[in-house]
C-alpha cells in the first residue's frame, strides 16, 4: 500500500496551486503526476511517486554515495 | 529501472549479507514494519540468506489488513446506494468485512470502481455531477497527504458530490503499543521508509529513546532492507539505541513539510480501531470540522458488534505468530478464499508466505 516508485520528471504541465503537474516517466511508462508537495522538482529530477503524488525528490548524491560506499568496501570473508 | 534495479544487484546483496554475518555475535529479533518490506523479504528469500541468529518479525504495516471489518461494512452499505459511485484502491476490494467484500457488492450490482489515486476519484466527481462519488480513503501517513490534497481541491472547487470514507492510520502509536506489549520479543525496528518520507524522523527518535529500541528508517528493495538490518545489528551489538536513516536518498530528517501541512489542515488525530488488534489511542485521523461536509462516514453508521473472526491477524501483525502457525493457513484460508485480510492484500504477510514459501 505504501508502494512508491521513482520516476523521472520529463515535462512540467501545470504550476497551479494544489495541481502542480508533470509528465513523469517510469522506465518509459509515462504518467501525469501531481508535484504539489515537491515544488523544487524540475525536469530531469527523479521523484518518488505514491498514488499519483510525488512525496519526495530523490537525492541522487545520497543514492550514488551509498552505492559507491558499498562497492568500495573490500570483500568480507566468510559465507553469508 | 534507474534507482530500483541497482538495489537488486546480487553482488551488492551478497556483500551486505557478509557484512551482517561478520557483525552478528548473538541472536537478534528485528521487526520490519511495512508490508512492502515484508513482501520484498519473502519474495527475495532474505530470511533464508541471513545469518541463522537474525529473526524477522513482520509488523502491522498493511493498511488494508488493519482497516476494521465494520468500516468495510460501512463502505459496502454506501456502495449499495443507487446514486453512489464508490471508488477504492484495488487492494481493498477483495478484503471481507463482517460478511462480504466490496468486490462481492460490485458483483451484486453496486457501482464500485478501482482507482489508482484520490485525484482520479475527484476527476470522476467532476465528470459525473449527477452521481455521489465516495472515495475509500485508507492508508498510513504516506497516503494521507493524497487524501488531503484531494479534499483541499474539492473544497476549493466546491465539489458537492465528492466525499470520503476515512480509515487513515498512524504508525508510531502502533509501534509504541507493540514495544510495550509484555509478550513482545522485539529488539530492533526497521521503520517504514515511505511513511518517514512524509513524517520525518522525529517521532522515531522519540520512540527509540523512550523504549531503548534501535530504529532504522529502511527502504524496500533487497539491498535497502539488508542495509537497514546491518545498521540495526550494529546498534544492537554495540548496545546503542537511536533512530537513524538508511534510506537517505528518499527520506529527509524533517520529512515533507508541505505534505505534513496538508494533512494537518484537513485532519486531526483520533483514536482508531486496528482490525485484529483493537483500539489504539490517537493512532488515526479524522476530518476537521471545516471538512466534515466531505465525510461519507457521517452518512452511515456501523453499529454491528465486532464479530469473532477466525483470522488471527492481530497476533500475526504484532509479530507474535507466523502465518504457518495459523491452523487455517494454506488450507481453509487461501488467496482465492481468504478468511482474513493478511491473505488478501499483496502486502499481507500471509499472502506473501503463501505465494513465495
Amino acid at each position: 500500500m505504501c508502494l512508491a516508485i521513482p520516476g523521472r520528471v520529463e515535462q512540467i504541465l501545470s504550476d497551479e496551486p494544489l495541481a502542480r503537474e508533470a509528465m513523469v516517466s517510469f522506465g518509459g511508462i509515462r504518467k501525469t503526476v501531481n508535484l504539489s508537495f515537491v515544488p523544487d522538482a524540475a525536469v530531469g529530477d527523479y521523484v518518488i511517486v505514491h498514488v499519483g503524488l510525488a512525496i519526495s525528490k530523490l537525492d541522487e548524491e545520497a543514492a550514488a554515495a551509498l552505492i559507491a560506499t558499498l562497492n568500495s568496501i573490500p570483500a568480507v570473508e566468510g559465507t553469508p | 529501472m534507474k534507482h530500483l534495479t541497482e538495489y537488486r544487484d546480487s553482488q551488492l546483496i551478497g556483500q551486505l549479507l557478509k557484512m551482517i554475518a561478520a557483525r552478528v555475535s548473538q541472536p537478534w529479533v528485528l521487526m520490519e514494519v511495512c508490508g512492502g518490506q515484508t513482501h520484498s523479504i519473502v519474495k527475495y528469500g532474505l530470511e533464508q540468506l541471513l545469518p541463522a541468529g537474525i529473526e524477522l518479525l513482520h509488523g502491522p504495516g498493511c493498511p488494508v489488513c488493519v482497516t476494521p471489518a465494520s468500516t468495510i461494512d460501512q463502505a459496502i452499505s454506501l456502495a449499495r446506494r443507487p446514486q453512489v459511485l464508490f471508488c477504492s484502491y484495488g487492494d481493498m476490494l477483495r478484503v471481507p468485512g463482517s460478511g462480504h467484500s466490496l468486490l462481492e457488492a460490485k458483483a451484486a450490482g453496486a457501482d464500485v470502481r478501482m482507482v489508482y489515486s484520490p485525484l482520479d476519484a475527484l476527476a470522476l466527481a467532476r465528470d459525473n455531477p449527477d452521481r455521489q462519488i465516495v472515495f475509500f480513503a485508507i492508508g498510513f501517513e504516506t497516503t494521507a497527504p493524497a487524501t488531503a490534497i484531494a479534499l483541499q481541491t474539492a473544497r476549493a472547487q466546491q465539489l458537492a458530490n465528492f466525499s470520503v470514507l476515512v480509515a487513515h492510520f498512524l504508525v508510531p502509536p502502533a509501534l509504541a503499543s507493540i514495544a510495550t506489549a509484555n509478550s513482545s520479543r522485539l529488539q530492533g525496528l526497521l521503520a517504514p521508509g515511505h511513511v518517514c518520507a512524509v513524517t520525518g524522523m522525529a517521532e522515531y527518535q522519540a520512540l527509540a529513546a523512550r523504549y531503548h529500541l534501535p530504529i532504522v528508517i529502511t527502504g524496500f528493495e533487497p539491498a535497502d532492507i539488508l542495509q537497514g538490518i546491518l545498521q540495526c545489528v550494529e546498534q544492537l551489538e554495540s548496545g546503542q539505541a537511536y533512530a537513524c536513516n538508511a534510506y537517505s536518498r528518499v527520506v529527509r530528517d524533517a520529512g515533507n513539510s508541505l505534505a505534513q501541512e496538508a494533512v494537518s489542515t484537513v485532519f486531526q488525530t483520533a483514536d482508531q480501531e486496528w482490525r485484529g488488534i483493537g483500539i489504539i489511542e490517537r493512532s488515526g485521523l479524522q476530518l476537521r470540522a471545516e471538512y466534515q461536509q466531505f465525510d461519507a462516514g457521517l452518512a452511515t453508521t456501523s453499529n454491528a458488534p465486532a464479530a469473532q473472526e477466525e483470522c488471527i491477524s492481530g497476533a500475526i501483525m504484532l509479530g507474535l505468530k507466523k502465518p504457518q502457525q495459523c491452523p487455517h493457513f494454506g488450507t481453509r484460508c487461501r488467496p482465492e478464499h481468504p478468511l482474513g485480510a493478511p491473505m488478501v492484500s499483496s502486502e499481507g504477510v500471509c499472502a506473501a508466505y503463501f505465494q513465495y514459501h
